[in-house]
């Protein structure tokens, strides 16, 4: 399944990969692969910008802007000003 | 305090469970080298197959549904045996702890307020903080030999493996997405297939989520539902209970019916409804109902024959099933925020236009009814 077609912010910087292969260890939709030495962007309309590459690439040569996905907690973030969220701990939400 | 192992870390006010309880789950204690650890049965129980389903169902019970974080053992664990990570959601550790029969190993639970690992790893509580906090506080290195720390890999987005590895000297391993694979990647020397690495979301997964999404919308609907009976009731003389039932309930029961396609059937059928967009995937099924309807009245007489209530319904009701269907982003394994956002743009304009007239409609249908117009 693929969601919205060219929307992804995910950007990868080849020339800080040092290979070490952990993105795609951590991708749940196999937005990379290795290819010669040096990871690369296979499909980025995959992407779910959960942020797991992100954050797990030591090199720091991978960028995405990653946050919550419903549609009630981005509006949520509109109204109030604030980066969406879920409910806090003691309002009903989702997860 | 009878066998309470000394591992267990204080659960925060979650719970308000008190320490000295133990679980059904926990089956005795074993020793480690920082004193004894809690070991625990990886079958299920009739509370525990019950607690998956109300958790499923119920989000009260959801959100208090957790387990005191800390060190547990699986069989005989030894200074080898492997170190997994969980949430403190006791639905993430059951299905953790059920595929992990035959086996000796560690589970560290973090404490991530009762939440699953995957939201927990999206706010960041199950994450490098907790995770370092946990092996300091537990004295992992005393436990095991070796320096390896296997975490889910939908724990990944609240995990910088390289700051864990500089903070406690232990690497951090990702286990494939789903614990059915665990064992296989166990054996494998800590390798997973790509198609292991890979999330999908299946009609069974979908169907799972969707009693939560419909309950979470029925539990506040009384009220919208109070405010259409009053609407319909309502007569230059009062308020009037037979127009309120005889009007309102039909109306109700078509708005229900947005909920049903919104919540439950746009979820269900995803993949093959046409477009990619949530917000028009739920318009487009939610249209159906008004339609079946619109063309029963016709065919029979009856409930719309107002063409002011008719056209309200075809406006009112698709909308609210895309909205509902809009905000199954959240349970989706495959949307993204900037997704989201763009749909919410065109979604807000459509919701707008829509709210607005079907409001006018419903006040000219509301006049006609009263003789004013």
């Amino acid at each position: 399944m693929k969601y919205l077609k060219n929307v992804v912010t995910l950007q990868f910087s080849e020339s800080k990969c040092n290979g070490c292969r952990r993105c795609i260890e951590v991708c749940p939709h196999g937005v990379f692969k290795i290819v010669g030495k040096k990871a690369a962007i296979t499909d980025k309309d995959l992407c779910m910008e959960c942020g797991s590459c992100q954050n797990n690439c030591e090199q720091e040569a991978i960028q995405v802007e990653s946050g919550v996905g419903c549609a009630e907690a981005i509006i949520r973030g509109w109204l109030t000003g604030t980066e969406p969220s879920c409910g806090s701990e003691n309002s009903s939400g989702c997860c | 305090m009878p066998d309470i192992p000394t591992t267990f870390i204080p659960l925060s006010d979650l719970t308000g469970r008190k320490d000295e309880i133990k679980p059904d789950w926990v089956t005795g204690s074993i020793n480690s080298a920082i004193g004894p650890v809690a070991q625990i049965s990886c079958e299920w129980d009739q509370s525990d197959k019950v607690g998956q389903i109300k958790a499923r169902i119920s989000n009260a019970f959801r959100m208090k549904y957790a387990i005191q974080p800390g060190l547990y053992a699986v069989g005989n664990p030894d200074e080898d045996s492997p170190v997994l990570l969980s949430a403190n959601y006791k639905l993430s550790f059951d299905i953790l702890r059920r595929e992990l029969k035959t086996l000796n190993v560690w589970i560290i639970v973090l404490d991530t307020k009762g939440i699953n690992v995957w939201c927990a790893a999206g706010k960041g509580t199950f994450g490098t903080e907790e995770i370092i906090r946990q092996i300091n506080y537990l004295k992992l290195e005393r436990v095991v030999k070796h320096r390896k720390v296997i975490s889910p890999q939908l724990g990944a987005p609240g995990i910088k493996a390289h700051d864990v590895k500089k903070m406690t000297g232990f690497s951090i391993k990702y286990v494939p997405v789903f614990a059915k694979d665990i064992q296989q990647y166990l054996q494998d020397g800590l390798n997973a297939t790509k198609e292991m690495r890979r999330i999908s979301f299946k009609i069974i997964d979908r169907m799972i989520l969707t009693p939560m999404e419909v309950s979470q919308v029925l539990k506040q609907s009384w009220k919208y539902g109070l405010g259409v009976l009053l609407f319909f009731g309502l007569m230059p003389t009062g308020i009037l209970f037979k127009n309120a039932l005889m009007d309102g309930l039909p109306f109700i029961f078509l708005l229900l019916t947005a909920v049903l396609t919104g919540a439950f059937i746009t979820p269900v059928l995803l993949p093959w409804i046409p477009f990619r967009a949530f917000f028009r995937k739920g318009y487009l099924i939610g249209l159906l109902p008004v339609i079946l309807v619109h063309y029963l009245s016709y065919k029979y007489g009856g409930l719309f024959n107002d063409p002011f209530l008719l056209a309200s319904s075809y406006l009112l009701v698709p909308t609210l099933s895309s909205y509902l269907a809009f905000n199954f982003t959240g349970c989706s394994t495959y949307t993204n925020p900037a997704g989201v956002s763009k749909e919410l743009k065109s979604a807000i304009i459509v919701y707008a236009i829509t709210i607005i007239a079907s409001i006018i409609l419903l006040i000219i249908y509301k006049l006609k009814i009263w003789g004013v117009l």
